[in-house]
Parts: structure tokens; C-alpha cells; sequence
């Protein structure tokens, strides 16, 4: 669907102008729950940063709802604070004088009508003195189980319905839902007051530099497109690895787990990108596409017993500090069987991919932090050394590293100095910007001015969120049927059980 | 780790970096450009300060050209850093002697394989920067009208009249902020302008650049007007609903103002020379958009415009100005390639 965009008649704009930026039109956003931690650690510093760089329209108002006793002074004073602490980029006044005389604060709890209507009159109020023209996307930071309390009073309250030429938006954050029915219940939900175009589902992962540079990499490049597929690839790793607890997650993590956590939406959206064929364009609805192609033709394996793993981490030494095990964290009953650790093996029904085993895991409390999307090949199918001389040559790999040192390194096989022919891996490193990262923009940002601008290509739409979902909700089944999941010391790199399940196809998890 | 070199020539200087890149472990670089910066020894401090702050986010190999006295025997004297603070590598070229003359011969060998070449002169610069034996290797050419000392409004004709494609201005840069909030601007309220007025200080090369660009996409008279700075205080586009107007008295916080709309203060810093430097380097292709500005800010002091290769038509050809008839002007040059 296209929107009427004012910009095409406007005579100062070109396509061939690239130095100007996009700004947003005139616009403000509500952060319900704006207490919590995402909101202060990562939301008003984007919002700070989106600012400092030029990208947030004049007039840009930001309208915070929580459960306090607070005036418009004092929420100031926490996004100043906030702002202090975690922007990006430098302090400056003028920017904060630019963005504080449209700070709005309306205490309230999400069954209150009289604080939704005074929502109502404030955005009215917003759109009068800062000229924010009514749009307004309304940013819900809080626990789903609210979500319909939330959008029924914005619908209740029309703060959902949009007037001619404006917009009104809602984003949410995962988890989109715990199995498949929930995520159809919020669809629902969500969908009864807002039309599709209007959610934006957050998943930071998407708006990070580095996930991005897949397409590039993959589509831009005519040295790897040629061996992405089952004749040269023999299996792929995609590995998202923290080496934190869950910390004061206890109430949001119990009951959820590993794989509805980060398998669900990171990872399986990761693989998408990988597997995917090349998208007609780069427009929201053919990378879309492409992307569900993939998550349609996932198959799971039969023996679920055989090919998934979980796990859960006992106390440890954990980079050379003592760490308490899951049950022991703070909040977590002692019966819980949630897993902090889960592994499983999927393949892709497509020729391109027939096959070939692409292999997820994700745990807390394991050797390090790290995510990485590594593509392992087959081995050299004849090799005119003798053996003893390629005895140390692994197999080739191509790594995408997406956190912390993003980059990309090619693993593959080099002749030992000397005068004996010995063949050994090395690698070969390409840092995405040695400090790039420096000056490349935080997820939130990108994400929040594509919000603003109504461009939802990184966001996943209702349709993915449940093909992602019909492929784990078997294994979650499965899961629950076995009770307690596997120990694994906190600090190492899972339970010996997601070893075995690789061991069973003759392979190994890389030590990323 | 720094390494000085005296009495040098370019093939020592390419082994000491290699040496010094061996001996900080072979760090992978991803160096991206080749950055040579021309100054001379009294600015190199800041010039080179500024270029290492943008290899932050376009890692590269900096090479600063500093030409000292003319006269005696030609001399190199070479300083060569590699893996202290941000990514890629360092190689200050001091030159004296006949050799100023030849700085090319020194830069050539040095610059990366295939890499693209950029070059900066942040004080003087060649009035010819494409016909420049150092500005001949580059693909981009930045020079900075704003800091010549005097007559900088005749400078920046200068540069416009001798415009080739690659090269462009620090005060072009200067204006993208400007040049953002007027278009949004209009976006928010999409009126047909009928003239407008560009104030700034006497001799200030970007209020220039933004009058003729306004010229050029407006099609409007737009007048430029006298105030006591700094840079530009305001931009005024009068339409027939009322005033468009963004005013920037105190050279840090603006005010947008717009009709039936609330004025509201919008942050408009000037911004340091990285900043800038770091802007231009993120695209290295021609800049169609200051190529159209130049051309009209000749046409508008009554010169003939530069004769380059207009960007690509609408089938694809590439047109040669020269082989029209007569110089035609840009703006309705424009109307085939904007939509």
C-alpha cells in the first residue's frame, strides 16, 4: 500500500539528493510503561540520538504514561537523566531544549478511563502548541498480558482512529505471543483496532547494522552467491550465546524460556535471512515474501528426542566469578522447568537448501557473548595431498559475526612455512569498521525513526510471527511432556546432550 | 607506534608500513580509501586530528602532504604510524625543495590497491583542484572556501567556475542540515513559492550556495540579504499563504516557523570539521545536486557556467553540455531527470 507522500512534489527534494537525511513529518510518540528499564536504557536515548542527528521532526513530542505520581517536570528529569546516561551521542543543549518543551506526563494505570482521556486531551493539546498534526505512534513497553487493556482503552478513548492525512501507529515488542493461539489471540487483539499497516512489531535484532549487511553480502556480491546452497554448503550454525544469568528477568523469563525468548523471533528470522532467495526488491512486501518462503518450507525433524536439546544452568564459575544457578536466581520457584539453553536442528524444503541442517541455539550463562550465523562447507571433495599433510584442515566456513566484533571471517585451509607440505585452517577477518560502530546508529534508532516514517521493511508481520510459531510449538509440546531439562555448568557452552545431537550427524557446534 | 624516516623515498616509506603493520600483529584494517591531506605545517596538527576522526567510520590510510620551503636540495622526511587510536594508518609527508613540486611521485606508490582516493586541502587550494597533479589521482576532491582568508566569495566562484565532476565544497556540506529542515519544511506545508531571501554574514560561501540552490529548485527570485552572522542567520520562503522561515540568530538553536502552525525551536549546530569531513566521505560518486548549485551560482554572478558531463539522462546516455548549442540553464535542465 503507498502512502500520500507529500515529499514527491516537493521541489527541494530529489532522489539524486542523497546528502539529505529522511525526517519524519510532524509527529509524536506515548510510551506506556515508559518506568521500565528498555524504555529508559534504550527508547529515550534513540529518541536523544534520532534528535541530536537532525532526523526527528520539529515539534517532536514525546508523551510518557505510567503508573506515578509525576508532573511534566519530573518526567523531564528522568529522560534528561536517562539521556545523560545512555545516549550515544554527546550532551547538547540545544537539542534538549529542542526536544524537552514536548515532554508530556499522564499518570494513570491502564484500566483508568479518566487518564486515557486525559491522553486523549493532551494529544489534542500536543497537536495544537508543537503542531504534531496528529500522528502519533503509541510504543507499548509493557508485559503482553496488558496489551489488550491497552489497545481497548485507546480504541474506547479513539485515540486509535486516525483523521484524514494523519496516522496513528502502535508498536509492541516481542514476544509476539508464547505458542501460536496467543499469538493469534494478540493479532486479534491488536488487529480489531489497528489496520495491518499501523503494527510495527520491534524486533531489535533486524534494525542492527550487521543483519542488514547479510543482504548486502549475499545479493550485492557475485563471489558467494554461487556456492549458498546445498551443493557446497554442508550445514549452518546460527549461534546467539550470552554470558549473562537472566539477572532481574525472573518474572517475564519463568515460564518462557530459551527458545520462545530468542529461537522464536531472532534466530528463525536470522535463518530466514540466510536461506532466503533474492527478493525482487528491496521493499518491505518482497523481502517479506522471500522471508516466509523460507519459514513455510521449514521442516522439523521427526525424532525430536534425537534432534533438539535443552538445558538449564546450575552455579559455576563463570569468567572467573562465582555465579548463582537458575533455580537459585531470585524469584524462580523451585519446580520450574524452564529452559535457559535449547538447541534444535531444522532443514528448508527448497532445492536450494535440500538437505542441509541448519542448527539454532541460544542459552544464558554459556562461555561467552556472542551471535553469529556460520555457514560451514563441504569438504574438498578430492585432495591431491597426502593425508598426513591436510590432517589439521577443517572444513571451510564463512561467519557472520553480529555481535559483539561484527564482521565477517572466512575460515579456510593455508600451507604451514616450511619446507614439509602441512595444510592448516586460518582465517581471514573482515571488521565491519574496526569502530564503525563508533558512529553506526543503535538499532532503536533506525527502528523508531522507520516507525515514525512508516516504513516497516525490518518488521516482521503477523504472518511470520505464526510460521515461526507452527515451527516451534511441537518442540515446546514435546519439551514440556519431559519435565526437568538437562544441567549444564554456568560458563561453559551447554549440556552434553546438545553436543550428542550434533555428534548423531557426524558434526560438531563451532566454538564461536 | 611511530616510525620516522629522513631523507626518504616512497618505496621506504611503503616497507616501514608494512613493517609497522607486521609488528602491531597484522590487526585486520578494512581500510576502505586512501585519504591524502594537503596542508602545510602550521595546520597539519588540527587538518590531521580532524581526518583521523573520520577514519573512525571510514577506516583508511591518511597521507599528509605537507610542503615546506621551495628552496635547497629536495628532501622527504617521512613519519609513518600504525595501530595507535582508530583503525587504518597514518603517514605524515613533509616535502622541501624541488620535490614540492612533485608531491604526486611521492603519493602515487602509496595509495592502496584499488581503493578509491580522496583528497582535502583544508586551508589553500589549487584553483583547478581536478587539474591538480595530486588532485588528478583522486576520485573526490574537497576543498573549504570558508577558510581562505579573504575573498572567500570570490573563491567559491572560482571553484564553481572551475567545477569538475568529484569535486566539492565544505560549504556545500555545511548547508545539509539547512537544506533537510527547508525541505521538510515544505513537505509539512507544500505551497508553491513565489521568492525568497537568504541572510547571512558579507563573505560567507555557503549563503551563496544556498541561494543558488534554492534558485535552482525553486525557480524563484531568492535574494541574498546582509547580517552580522554567524554563518547564516535565517532563510525565508515566501509563499501565498504565508512566510516559511527557519532563523538561526545565535549560530545554535533555530527557530522553524511555518503556517497555521506553532514556531518551534529546532537544534541547528554548527558542526565541527569531522563531522563534515565524515559526511562527504560517505558517498564518493558525482554529487549531481552541488553540481546543478555551482552552475547556477556562476549564471547567477553572470559567468558562464562550467562545461561538465551532466549526470546520466533519462535514457541512459551520458550528455555532453559542450555539445549543445548554448548553455542552457540547469533548472530546466533538471525537469527530465527529477521524476
Amino acid at each position: 500500500m503507498t502512502f500520500f507522500d507529500p515529499a514527491s512534489d516537493n521541489p527541494l527534494r530529489d532522489p539524486q539528493d542523497r546528502r539529505l537525511p529522511r525526517i519524519a513529518g510532524p509527529c509524536g510518540m506515548v510510551i506506556f510503561g515508559v518506568t521500565g528499564d528498555l524504555s529508559r536504557k534504550k527508547l529515550m536515548p534513540a529518541v536523544y540520538d534520532l534528535a541530536n542527528r537532525g532526523l526527528l521532526p520539529p515539534g517532536f513530542s514525546l508523551v510518557g504514561f505510567a503508573r506515578r505520581d509525576w508532573a511534566d517536570q519530573d518526567f523531564a528529569q528522568i529522560v534528561h537523566d536517562a539521556i545523560k546516561e545512555y545516549a550515544r551521542t554527546e550532551f547538547r543543549e540545544e537539542v534538549w531544549k529542542q526536544l524537552s518543551q514536548g515532554f508530556r506526563f499522564v499518570p494513570g494505570d491502564f484500566a483508568d478511563d479518566v487518564a486515557f482521556s486525559q491522553l486523549h486531551d493532551t494529544i489534542e493539546e500536543l497537536d495544537r502548541e508543537r503542531g504534531t498534526a496528529g500522528n502519533h505512534a503509541f510504543y507499548l513497553s509493557i508485559p503482553p498480558k496488558f496489551f489488550p487493556d491497552v489497545i481497548g482503552q485507546l480504541k474506547e478513548h479513539s485515540l486509535a482512529e486516525s483523521r484524514a492525512g494523519a496516522w496513528r501507529r502502535v508498536v509492541v515488542e516481542k514476544p509476539f505471543g508464547h505458542d501460536l493461539k496467543s499469538a493469534q489471540q494478540l493479532n486479534a487483539t491488536v488487529s480489531e483496532v489497528f489496520p495491518q499497516e499501523s503494527v510495527f512489531r520491534i524486533d531489535h535484532y533486524l534494525g542492527k547494522e550487521t543483519v542488514q549487511n547479510i543482504l548486502a553480502l549475499r545479493f550485492a556480491n557475485q563471489l558467494f552467491e554461487p556456492i549458498w546452497n546445498a551443493n557446497y554448503v554442508d550445514h549452518v550454525q546460527i549461534t546467539m550465546a550470552e554470558d549473562i544469568g537472566i539477572g532481574g528477568r525472573a518474572g517475564y523469563y519463568d515460564g518462557i524460556g530459551a527458545a520462545r525468548d530468542v529461537i522464536q523471533n531472532h534466530l528463525l528470522q536470522l535463518m530466514a535471512l540466510t536461506a532466503m532467495e533474492e527478493p525482487t526488491s528491496f521493499d518491505a512486501r518482497s523481502l517479506r515474501a522471500e522471508k516466509k518462503k523460507v519459514l513455510r518450507s521449514v521442516r522439523r525433524p521427526e525424532r525430536l528426542d534425537l534432534h533438539t536439546a535443552r538445558g538449564r544452568y546450575v552455579s559455576g564459575w563463570a569468567g572467573g566469578e562465582k555465579v548463582k544457578g537458575f533455580l537459585e536466581e531470585d524469584d524462580i520457584p523451585k519446580a520450574s522447568t524452564t529452559e535457559t539453553f535449547a538447541a534444535i536442528k531444522l532443514e528448508i524444503d527448497t532445492r536450494r537448501w535440500a538437505g542441509v541442517p541448519f542448527y539454532l541455539r541460544h542459552g544464558k550463562r554459556l562461555g561467552r557473548r556472542v551471535t553469529e550465523v556460520a555457514v560451514v562447507f563441504k569438504r574438498a571433495p578430492h585432495l591431491p595431498f597426502s593425508e598426513t599433510a591436510t590432517e589439521e584442515l577443517g572444513q571451510n566456513a564463512l561467519v557472520i559475526r553480529v555481535q559483539p566484533d561484527e564482521g565477517i571471517t572466512v575460515r579456510f585451509g593455508s600451507k604451514v612455512p616450511g619446507t614439509a607440505m602441512e595444510i592448516r585452517d586460518v582465517n581471514m577477518d573482515f571488521a565491519y569498521g574496526g569502530a564503525f560502530v563508533e558512529s553506526s546508529p543503535e538499532a532503536y534508532e533506525r527502528l523508531i525513526l522507520d516507525v515514525l516514517l512508516g516504513e516497516p521493511p525490518l518488521f516482521p508481520q503477523h504472518e511470520e510471527v505464526e510460521l515461526s510459531w507452527r515451527i516451534l510449538d511441537p518442540i515446546l509440546e514435546y519439551w514440556a511432556e519431559l519435565g526437568k531439562p538437562d544441567p549444564y555448568s554456568a560458563g561453559t557452552w551447554g549440556p552434553p546432550i546438545a553436543d550428542e545431537m550434533l555428534a548423531r550427524d557426524g558434526r560438531v557446534w563451532r566454538r564461536p | 607506534m611511530a616510525t620516522e624516516l629522513t631523507s626518504t623515498n616512497a618505496s621506504k616509506v611503503a616497507s616501514a608500513l608494512l613493517l609497522a603493520r607486521r609488528k602491531a600483529g597484522s590487526p585486520a584494517m578494512g581500510m576502505v580509501m586512501t585519504f591524502v591531506v594537503v596542508t602545510d605545517e602550521g595546520d597539519h596538527y588540527d587538518a590531521l586530528r580532524a581526518a583521523r576522526a573520520v577514519s573512525r567510520e571510514h577506516p583508511s590510510r591518511i597521507l599528509g602532504v605537507i610542503r615546506r620551503s621551495a628552496r635547497g636540495a629536495a628532501n622527504l622526511d617521512a613519519e609513518v604510524r600504525v595501530g595507535d587510536g582508530p583503525s587504518g594508518e597514518q603517514v605524515l609527508l613533509r616535502m622541501s625543495g624541488e620535490l614540492t613540486k612533485h608531491p604526486e611521485s611521492v603519493v602515487l606508490p602509496l595509495l592502496l590497491p584499488d581503493s578509491p582516493v580522496v583528497i582535502w586541502w583544508p586551508g589553500r587550494a589549487p584553483e583547478e583542484p581536478a587539474k591538480d597533479p595530486l588532485g588528478a589521482l583522486a576520485q573526490r576532491r574537497i576543498t573549504d572556501m570558508a577558510a581562505v582568508k579573504r575573498g572567500r566569495a570570490k573563491a567559491m566562484l572560482n571553484q564553481a567556475k572551475n567545477y569538475a565532476p568529484g569535486n566539492t565544497d565544505l560549504s556545500w556540506t555545511r548547508l545539509t542540515p539547512w537544506r533537510a529542515l527547508l525541505a521538510a519544511a515544505l513537505d509539512q506545508f507544500p505551497a508553491k513559492v513565489t521568492c525568497g531571501e537568504v541572510a547571512a554574514e558579507r563573505s560567507n560561501p555557503s549563503a551563496d550556495l544556498m541561494a543558488a540552490w534554492l534558485t535552482t529548485r525553486l525557480e524563484v527570485p531568492i535574494e541574498r540579504v546582509l547580517s552580522k552572522g554567524p554563518g547564516i542567520t535565517h532563510v525565508r520562503l515566501s509563499t501565498g499563504g504565508g512566510d516559511v522561515e527557519i532563523s538561526r540568530p545565535d549560530g545554535v538553536l533555530a527557530e522553524f516557523t511555518i503556517p497555521n502552525a506553532p514556531n518551534r525551536p529546532v537544534a541547528l549546530k554548527r558542526r565541527d570539521t569531522a563531522e563534515l569531513l565524515a559526511e562527504e566521505l560517505r558517498r564518493l560518486d558525482t554529487d549531481d545536486i552541488y553540481q546543478d548549485t555551482v552552475k547556477q551560482l556562476c549564471l547567477l554572478a553572470g559567468h558562464k557556467p562550467p562545461t561538465t558531463p551532466t549526470s546520466l539522462s533519462e535514457k541512459g546516455e551520458v550528455v555532453e553540455d559542450a555539445a549543445k548549442p548554448k548553455p542552457r540553464k540547469p533548472s530546466t535542465a533538471k525537469k527530465s531527470s527529477k521524476r
